[in-house]
């Protein structure tokens, strides 16, 4: 079972449909109750920094989320839901993050095209589950400005190259970040959904 | 390094696809859902609706057709036409649209812009530009082209960028349906002034002008209607001549 965390300012009806059209059951959830028993929690997210965050402290998520991922049970974040895992971002005034994952959230270095949108390659940086069956270098969706820095080396899974290469994947053991939309991103999309899935 | 886009266009009125040249001989096409997963198949990067009556009593079938396509689809598509509030904007992404596209209104209200990014992000608004070249420049027509304002469009370009827009869809009247490329010139004025993605739209005929488009004109994505619709060509067809000039182009799977 497949729980996903709707924080009301994204459509999370495609990362859904993601997971239902594969076979996989999926429930939604808006606060800490439906965290309990979960599974495996997505968080998806498109949207500002500050506000997704002010959301998970309003509805009291943050906790649950932690003691999720304490528990060793898997986390996947797309998005702004993989920046949500760092230290900080920059995004519209210095707000903190969830703190899981070392490292900052910054705007893209200028001279750079912004909103970085469109289909760019994934190139795997260590062995994940996450990216297991997927071809090197594979296209995904990417949509966003701001970019994740990690402290730690190891805490990297994929990079993309933007006018230089920026992280697009990140793991630390049960919990994933990826920076592009796999819900937008046709069959290697799906594939990685499904290896989160049977984790 | 990001891959050049393309997306084909379907113009959609009272939930159906119409074909038509310059708004005449429109004729029923069929299904948007159908045409919807078709292109998802054939390795398109992107989709557009675009609803050409876009009167208040279609936009309930517009919204039934979004729902319907993004069950059914798992590439990004956007819906513009008829937008004309922030409320607007929401009934269509909630519907499951990845971005929305505004053009009349924008002009007439370049607060929608920011409004818009505010609510949703810079990433989910399109500004759309209908441009006809005139003796005095290149001009932003509004009302689905039937009324010229006296807006410079490569200005108005760089506003709708400085109010948030997260991507440009710059359509070349004068060429729409010669079929004799896209407005290379438009096109380069507008890619060397802002930072922001810009689709290249009207005038495709032959698999060259997308190249055009691309590499001379600057764009970040080309979009085109009726080269795929009659079937001269194929996505996978474009695609390939593209990359066998190349242009990176995401391989259709």
């Amino acid at each position: 079972m497949i729980t996903i965390i709707d924080l009301g300012i994204s459509n999370i009806k495609s990362i859904y449909r993601g997971f239902s059209v594969q076979g996989f059951d999926v429930r939604v959830v808006t606060g800490p109750d439906g965290l309990k028993g979960a599974e495996s929690l997505v968080l998806p997210g498109v949207g500002a920094f500050p506000r997704a965050m002010e959301i998970l402290e309003n509805r009291g998520l943050i906790e649950p989320i932690l003691n999720h991922i304490d528990s060793g049970r898997p986390l996947l974040g797309v998005c702004l839901g993989m920046q949500l895992l760092f230290s900080d971002s920059v995004e519209h005034g210095l707000t903190r993050g969830l703190g899981i994952i070392p490292g900052h959230v910054v705007l893209f270095p200028p001279g750079r095209q912004v909103p970085h949108m469109g289909w760019n390659g994934v190139f795997q940086s260590q062995k994940s589950p996450i990216f297991s069956g997927i071809p090197e270098g594979a296209d995904f969706y990417f949509v966003h400005s701001y970019v994740a820095r990690p402290e730690q080396r190891g805490d990297v899974v994929s990079e993309t190259d933007h006018g230089g290469k920026f992280v697009s994947a990140v793991g630390r053991k049960n919990v994933f970040g990826v920076q592009f939309h796999p819900e937008k991103s046709q069959r290697p999309g799906l594939h990685l959904l499904r290896n989160f899935a049977a984790m | 390094m990001l891959k050049k886009r393309i997306i084909p266009c379907l113009d959609i009125t009272r939930g159906r696809v119409v074909k038509g040249i310059n708004f005449v001989n429109i004729r029923d096409a069929g299904d948007p859902v159908e045409w919807a997963r078709k292109y998802d198949r054939e390795g398109a990067d992107e989709l557009v609706f675009l609803d050409i009556t876009a009167t208040s009593d279609n936009r309930e079938t517009l919204v039934e057709v979004v729902e319907s396509v993004s069950d059914e689809i798992f590439i990004p598509f956007t819906v513009g036409g008829g937008i004309r509030t922030v409320q607007d904007m929401a009934t269509l992404l909630k519907a499951g649209a990845d971005k929305v596209s505004i053009n009349t209104a924008a002009v007439r209200n370049p607060g929608l812009i920011s409004e818009g990014a505010r609510n949703y992000g810079n990433q989910c608004i399109v500004v759309a530009v209908d441009v006809k070249r005139e003796k005095d420049g290149f001009k932003v027509y509004v009302t689905g082209g039937r009324h010229r304002t006296d807006i410079d469009a490569i200005e108005w370009c760089r506003e709708a960028e400085n109010l948030g827009a997260g991507e440009l869809l710059v359509t070349s009247m004068d060429r729409d349906g010669t079929k004799d490329g896209y407005d290379i010139e438009l096109l380069q004025k507008i890619t060397s002034l802002v930072n922001i993605p810009v689709i290249a739209s009207g005038g495709c005929g032959i698999l060259s002008h997308l190249y055009d488009a691309i590499r001379l004109g600057g764009a970040s994505a080309v979009l085109a209607a009726s080269i795929f619709h009659y079937g001269e060509f194929t996505v996978p067809q474009a695609k390939a001549y593209l990359s066998g000039r190349g242009i990176e182009i995401r391989e259709s799977v």
